[in-house]
């Protein structure tokens, strides 16, 4: 509560913090704004950073650390009975109180002394949120007002106001540079963990994939197996099926949309492949596995041959489908890009069309379009869902499109769907398995952007 | 931009006083371009001689570009562009049923105003069009045609020793005359030049003016350019283009010197263009 009137105080006074600034601006040179450093609007936004930040910078501090601070304060206070003892039984304690703090029952009675400071904890918490507030409201009237009392013709606002803005900039981008950190670590992490259990060179290059633990020693069936060849196999299957739908029919589809299409047909064309991208992969799954399947599989018998109903080649094809708008549109970019001069040039040798297509834009375009299929290829191995729902789970070492297969991604899905234990080796070889998948796509993305920088003629 | 009313007298001296008879290789009568609604050309007739130099002057927009590109057709792969009158090429109608566009680009060779090299290798950007055509038919043929088009362009003793090379690694200049040595190298008869030197410096520039004049000897060229002593330097005859229309076409002393419109006058001693 008091939090949220914080948030609006301060909204408001860095609202009236830019007014001021402004005014304040217009004033001191009476009217004549040439005179200024600055701009008036910067110096309006410049008191009103000096009446937001700061009091937005204790805010976040605040939330990170209150909680802490304010149990040390409870434990410091509680008897030295409770407080002995190793860091679970602490853990413990801290959880009782805070369960009592925010009124939840906990099965057994509680220690007198235990409810006293969860009680304690409660009045603590409220008062500091009101000195939160009160703080708050200070610093940010007194940045206010420091700010308005600097206000002067020669103050270089502007560049204050942007060098703020440059680290907010800079801030966002590490956001997003650290997520990206975290879950690579995590995954790291854990994987390492699996590794301690599995010994990786087994998880490697063994051949067979059976992730079940024994819960008894005397149980049958779950040999627990991490041979993970079978499941890169039938990635690369998969993957590779694909692609021998997605990159021929793509790439023609951009050919034909950006040399031989009339820019009319190119309007409607061009939306329309790529509401293919825009359908979900579940339905593609659906599509996979109720129509293409069977399909593939009455074809299969009509031709005298053994396909399983849940084969490589239907989900192959139906995912090869999906990424074609993918190669397609990017194709179809980089086609565009091939500067028309190169085209005359063709043309004026007495080159066709075809020719010149061959001959000349393709072989200009290619580093693009090589790009575009390994951003696709990546794309193919993370896709989980089409997988899961017409592949089946089977783990076979095959190379025949017509039998079942599994990949990668079906696995950690599977391995991860429900009720698990977090530290059996059955759930955290997901975690083996998507750092492997996660330095494939990762070496295939890095490649193709090192491709684009090396072949891209620079055509001005 | 400035132009000087003076020709140097060094530039109209290097041109052969007086040439032979020349028979006439291409001929425009009443040519008129369209673009969409808008009317480019108003009925152009011009003569084009063999083995001289004509070159196409006048004002941005005058038209003179888009008469170049009828003349090998590239003008068909404008979208809504629309071409009447006759155009003939050794008395045959170029845009006659019997006449295929890609085979007239053959004979009526381009060279652009940027140079336009493909990306690929210097000799692979020679071989280009005879390997379409069919021209060579082994790889000793190949090489001497790449060896002569290139020597033809001035181009071969500084590109002998890197033809693996990419086209693009050239200078400016040097890839003009690649683009030149490419068009010759499927022996056109007719090349046409679309403000060749315009995106060159002055150096490289002198380099391809030479060069126009030594190829005078084996094909026709029309060339269009904005640099008016250029034309000077180059040509034989010149005409005069001015919004769509053909002002005026005679030898180039006579244009230049006694200009018979005062629209032409007015161009050449730069009051406007």
């Amino acid at each position: 509560m008091q939090l949220t009137v914080l948030l609006i105080i301060l909204a408001l006074l860095t609202v009236i913090g830019y007014q001021m600034g402004r005014s304040r601006a217009v004033a001191s040179v009476g009217g004549r704004i040439v005179e200024l450093h600055s701009v008036p609007s910067y110096h309006g936004f410049y008191v009103a950073l000096w009446a937001g930040l700061p009091a937005l910078l204790l805010f976040a501090f605040w939330g990170a650390s209150e909680g802490w601070l304010v149990m040390q304060m409870v434990l410091a206070g509680l008897p030295d009975r409770l407080v002995q003892g190793d860091a679970q039984a602490i853990g413990l304690l801290r959880a009782d109180i805070l369960n009592l703090a925010h009124g939840v029952t906990t099965g057994r009675e509680p220690d007198p002394e235990v409810v006293a400071a969860a009680e304690r904890y409660v009045r603590l918490h409220a008062l500091g949120d009101w000195s939160l507030l009160v703080i708050g409201c200070c610093i940010a009237i007194g940045g206010l007002l420091y700010a308005r009392g600097r206000i002067d013709p020669d103050l270089r606002a502007r560049n204050r106001v942007e060098r703020t803005a440059n680290i907010a900039l800079v801030i966002c981008s590490l956001v997003a540079i650290l997520t990206t950190i975290g879950i690579v670590l995590s995954l790291l992490f854990e994987a390492m963990r699996f590794f301690a259990v599995v010994n990786p060179l087994e998880f490697l290059f063994g051949t067979h994939w059976s992730p079940q633990m024994a819960m008894r020693a005397d149980q049958v069936g779950s040999s627990g197996s991490f041979g993970a060849i079978p499941l890169f196999a039938g990635t690369l299957l998969i993957t590779g099926i694909a692609m021998a739908v997605a990159v021929p029919v793509g790439l023609m589809s951009a050919i034909f949309m950006s040399e031989y299409a009339s820019p009319g047909l190119r309007t409607w064309l061009k939306p329309i492949l790529e509401i293919l991208a825009g359908i979900p992969t579940v339905v593609y799954g659906f599509f996979a596995a109720l129509t293409m399947a069977p399909f593939v599989r009455n074809v299969g018998g009509s031709l005298g041959l053994d396909v399983s109903s849940e084969s490589a080649l239907a989900a192959g094809i139906v995912m090869g489908v999906m990424i074609i708008p993918f190669v397609s549109s990017l194709s179809d970019d980089v086609i565009n890009a091939v500067p028309q001069s190169l085209r005359d040039g063709s043309y004026g040798l007495g080159a066709t069309k075809s020719e010149t297509i061959r001959l000349v834009v393709l072989p200009a375009a290619l580093p693009g379009i090589v790009a575009a299929v390994m951003l696709a290829v990546s794309r193919a191995i993370g896709e989980t869902m089409i997988v899961t729902m017409a592949a089946g789970l089977t783990a076979n070492l095959t190379a025949n499109p017509l039998d079942a297969v599994t990949t990668v991604t079906t696995q950690i899905a599977t391995l991860l769907v429900g009720d698990q234990e977090f530290d059996s080796p059955k759930t955290l070889s997901a975690f083996g398995l998507g750092l492997v998948l996660f330095a494939v796509t990762l070496t295939l993305n890095m490649v193709a952007l090192r491709v684009v920088q090396k072949y891209r003629e620079k055509y001005d | 931009m400035s132009v000087q009313t003076h020709i140097p007298a060094t530039a109209m001296a290097s041109r052969p006083a007086a040439a032979g008879t020349h028979g006439t290789k291409m001929v425009a009568r009443d040519v008129k371009v369209f673009y969409g609604a808008k009317q480019a050309l108003k009925g152009i007739n011009l003569d084009i001689q063999e083995n001289r130099v004509m070159a196409l002057i006048g004002p941005s927009g005058c038209g003179k570009s888009t008469f170049l590109r009828c003349l090998n057709r590239m003008n068909d792969t404008i979208e809504n562009c629309r071409v009447e009158g006759l155009i003939a090429l050794d008395g045959e109608d170029v845009y006659g049923k019997n006449i295929d566009a890609v085979q007239l680009r053959a004979r009526v060779g381009m060279v652009f105003q940027k140079p336009n090299p493909f990306p690929k290798s210097i000799y692979d950007n020679i071989a280009y069009g005879p390997r379409i055509h069919g021209i060579a038919s082994h790889r000793d043929e190949m090489d001497e045609i790449v060896q002569t088009s290139l020597k033809r362009a001035g181009l071969w003793n500084e590109v002998k020793d890197r033809l693996r090379e990419p086209g693009t690694g050239l200078s400016g200049g040097q890839q003009q005359r690649l683009c030149i040595a490419r068009a010759i190298a499927v022996s056109p008869e007719v090349i046409l030049m679309d403000e060749p030197c315009s995106a060159l410096d002055p150096i490289a520039t002198a380099h391809i003016e030479e060069l126009i004049d030594e190829l005078r000897e084996n094909y026709t060229i029309v060339i269009v350019t904005h640099n008016m002593q250029q034309a000077a330097r180059v040509s034989q005859k010149t005409a005069f283009f001015h919004l769509g229309d053909m002002v005026e076409c005679d030898d180039t002393e006579e244009i230049f010197t006694n200009p018979r419109d005062e629209r032409t006058q007015g161009y050449i001693t730069g009051r406007y263009g």
